[in-house]
């Protein structure tokens, strides 16, 4: 008997191994539709679904919405600018609304941790977490796990550090989340002010120093930092945080092994990571944008119904 | 005229003067007539057989919120008042935090008159600190006393600056007033939904560390202790508050504080699934600062309980936690949920919460209540502390739902209130037991 999912897709953390292993397993056979001539295959056809975007996101609502389209899904996006809105609608308001419209699913981000699981105990459509506050972003973190299994091999007893901003990152939480249940060694590195309160007892190691960080990792996954985090107090230049914090060649050098080099994008270079690591032979920044789409084809697929041993025959039949 | 009611056989607790025992209760023209046994009443007397149940002095709130006016869909003085004899309280004060704020004589005359015309529970106005609680210049604290206002505080915010806090403290020794502050310091505050510990880092919520209240713990009691005045602290919610006052009153600093049920009770973890019914500004801590209050409560540390009631309209809580306001209504669970966790877990003996939640508060604002001493007003309630009852929110007198108690089941709650000697609650006796 494999896993199933919920309804919704609002975090990791309240996912099994199981159920995440099942997504990683079903996005590998629609890794190949995206290198097909004609990108299309009919798994959702005549689901209508709407990409509910409250924050700006170029990458994350791109890859959503190939992942819809490449599935045949009728989809709709709806940017906070110039809807209701930005008029003042609530978020209650907005989700009866999209309900009464009848649609099949929302993929949202949303400024406010926990939105996502406020929409989804409200609607009857399937909800997706395209990123809330602070809290979650779900499908980087798998994505960042397909890559990593892609990359090495496993997940399990892998050494996984992450480097930056954990305090106001979805994306560290979410890979924190996955990647403990799958048995992988997690720890953060980043300056104290940047880093949240109890984390340690999250099961996680903690790193001040990027130099300890490099001699223990064997993938680096390394978080976007953010102006306004200078603005607002938590470091005092970006300078200073690259000259400290930075990942950048001469440290990996040192590194008595090979690192992975991953990055959620977009990147400051010349901030958290220097040129020449994210372009180098060791950084799969790229191949993390590709299977993004695969794994939202996945979970899109599986939360519509679909079941994971016919993945590969939903494929068939071009649209 | 109201006529005389005899409420005979309960048990009598009073604790001003130290009395329990069982007795019969003699009201009569809006006084306390007596207390003994075997009393016998006037012809008409209205004779109420409470043989089972607590007699005590009316329960006394020296922090409610009853948004009037400017916020009426929320609260008015007439339902807060209501929800105030629903759960036993006799005497409430009300915070300034109104809109138009409650800063001047007039303002606090209003509240006044609207408390007349309720005619239930009696409403005594705490005027502001600062003029609009901007923490800019002095309120005139002579004409909002003369007024009727009982205490100062611009509760809701703090007074952030220290020099208007001295101030304040030495300007209110002159009306012999408390001032109330709500401790936090806005810097370290800025933003936050919730405690910061372990659960505000799995939310992902900005959390308020115990330090920013702490901080301003520390400023206020040196600063009474620089100026001789009575500082009363609002809602203490953190250990390190707890050690910091206690300290203090060592010392003989004229500092008193007050605990929320809820802070009494509840820990951060009730903001799991992102309830915005757990959320309140000082947020729910951790369980070993439960633990604190509770020793403080019991220590006397912590001199009284205060509901903090803050009611907010429904669809302003249904709302992502960032998005939805704090605060939660507590005048008709305030008792039970005491009794139920403080009684029940021996913190404090019946008869010392019934102080604590009585004559204590009456004391430290200068009230009239809190106690049934032949002569003195007849503000009394009827309490049954065996009735087991499930908080139904719906049920509520108040206007606004907005409790982390609901589905809860609890012992105790008040049966019957007077207030003058005139009945303004009553719950049917009978099906009560």
């Amino acid at each position: 008997m494999t896993a199933t999912l919920e309804k919704d897709l609002v975090g990791l953390e309240f996912l099994s191994a199981e159920q995440i292993r099942l997504i990683l397993d079903t996005a590998e056979p629609f890794k190949e539709v995206s290198e097909r001539p004609i990108k299309k295959v009919p798994a959702l056809r005549g689901k209508t679904i709407v990409n509910l975007f409250f924050e700006a996101s170029t990458r994350t609502r791109i890859s959503f919405e190939f992942a819809e389209k490449r599935l045949s899904a009728d989809t709709v996006n709806v940017a906070a600018s110039g809807s209701s809105v930005s008029k003042g609608e609530t978020l209650v308001d907005t989700a009866k609304n999209l309900e009464a419209m009848r649609i099949d699913m929302v993929v949202m981000r949303h400024g406010a941790s926990g939105a996502a699981q406020f929409l989804g105990q409200r609607i009857r459509s399937n909800v997706i977490n395209a990123g809330d506050g602070k809290h979650e972003h779900p499908t980087q973190g798998l994505l960042d796990m397909l890559t990593i299994r892609d990359k090495l091999g496993r997940i399990e007893g892998v050494r996984v550090c992450l480097v930056g901003d954990i305090l106001h990152s979805r994306v560290a939480r979410s890979n924190l989340w996955g990647l403990t249940k799958l048995g992988a060694e997690v720890a953060v590195c980043g300056p104290r002010s940047l880093l949240p309160r109890g984390i340690e007892q999250l099961g996680v190691r903690v790193f001040g120093r990027i130099e300890d960080a490099i001699a223990w990792a064997e993938v680096l996954n390394v978080l976007r930092l953010q102006l306004e985090r200078m603005e607002k107090g938590f470091i005092p230049s970006l300078r200073e945080y690259y000259r400290v914090f930075g990942v950048t060649d001469e440290r990996l050098e040192r590194a008595p092994r090979r690192l992975t080099i991953m990055h959620p994008g977009p990147m400051n270079r010349g901030v958290e990571i220097d040129s020449r690591v994210a372009d180098g032979p060791h950084s799969v920044i790229l191949d993390q944008v590709t299977n993004g789409v695969a794994i939202r084809m996945a979970v899109l697929y599986l939360l519509a119904g679909g079941r994971p041993e016919l993945a590969d025959a939903a494929k068939g039949g071009d649209e | 005229m109201t006529r005389p009611v005899l409420l005979r056989g309960g048990r009598v607790i009073d604790p001003s003067r130290g009395i329990d025992q069982t007795g019969d209760v003699l009201v009569a023209d809006g006084k306390i007539a007596g207390v003994g046994t075997g009393l016998s009443g006037p012809d008409g007397v209205d004779i109420r057989d409470v043989a089972g149940l607590i007699v005590a002095p009316g329960l006394v709130d020296v922090h409610v919120h009853l948004r009037e006016p400017g916020n009426e869909d929320e609260e008015t003085i007439a339902t807060g008042a209501r929800a105030a004899v629903t759960g036993g309280f006799t005497a409430v004060c009300a915070m300034p935090n109104t809109d138009p704020v409650t800063d001047n004589q007039a303002a606090v005359g209003f509240i006044v008159r609207q408390s007349v015309r309720a005619g239930l529970a009696r409403v005594y106005p705490i005027g502001a600190v600062s003029v609009g609680q901007k923490g800019e210049q002095l309120a005139e604290f002579g004409e909002m006393v003369g007024a009727g206002a009982v205490a100062v505080s611009d509760d809701g915010k703090p007074v952030v600056s220290g020099h208007l806090m001295r101030t304040a403290l030495e300007y209110a020794r002159t009306f012999d007033i408390p001032v109330a502050d709500h401790c936090e310091e806005p810097t370290l505050a800025a933003g936050g939904a919730m405690h910061e510990g372990l659960v505000s880092t799995r939310l992902g919520l900005k959390g308020i560390p115990a330090a920013a209240e702490e901080i301003m713990v520390a400023r206020d009691v040196l600063l009474a202790e620089l100026t001789g005045g009575h500082v009363h602290l609002c809602h203490v919610s953190t250990r390190g508050s707890v050690e910091l006052i206690r300290q203090a009153k060592r010392r003989g600093v004229r500092v008193s504080a007050e605990a929320t049920p809820h802070h009494l009770t509840l820990t951060d973890a009730a903001c799991e699934g992102y309830d915005t019914h757990a959320k309140m500004n000082p947020p729910l801590r951790e369980a070993a600062d439960v633990a604190a209050l509770r020793e403080g409560l019991k220590d006397g540390t912590i001199d009284c309980i205060a509901s903090d009631h803050a009611p907010h309209a429904y669809d302003e809580k249904d709302a992502a936690f960032d998005d939805a306001p704090f605060g939660i209504v507590g005048l008709e669970t305030a008792f039970g949920v005491a009794h139920t966790e403080l009684v029940s877990g021996t913190v404090l003996t019946l008869p010392e919460l019934i102080r604590r939640m009585s004559s204590v508060p009456a004391v430290l604002f200068g009230l009239p209540g809190g106690s049934l001493t032949p002569g003195a007003g007849a503000d009394l309630c009827v309490l049954d502390v065996a009735n087991r009852w499930v908080v139904r929110a719906a049920e509520f007198q108040s206007k606004s739902r907005n409790t982390p108690f609901a589905g809860r089941e609890l012992l105790g709650r008040a049966v019957l209130t007077m207030v003058a000697g005139r009945i303004v609650y009553e719950r049917a006796l009978d099906a009560a037991r």
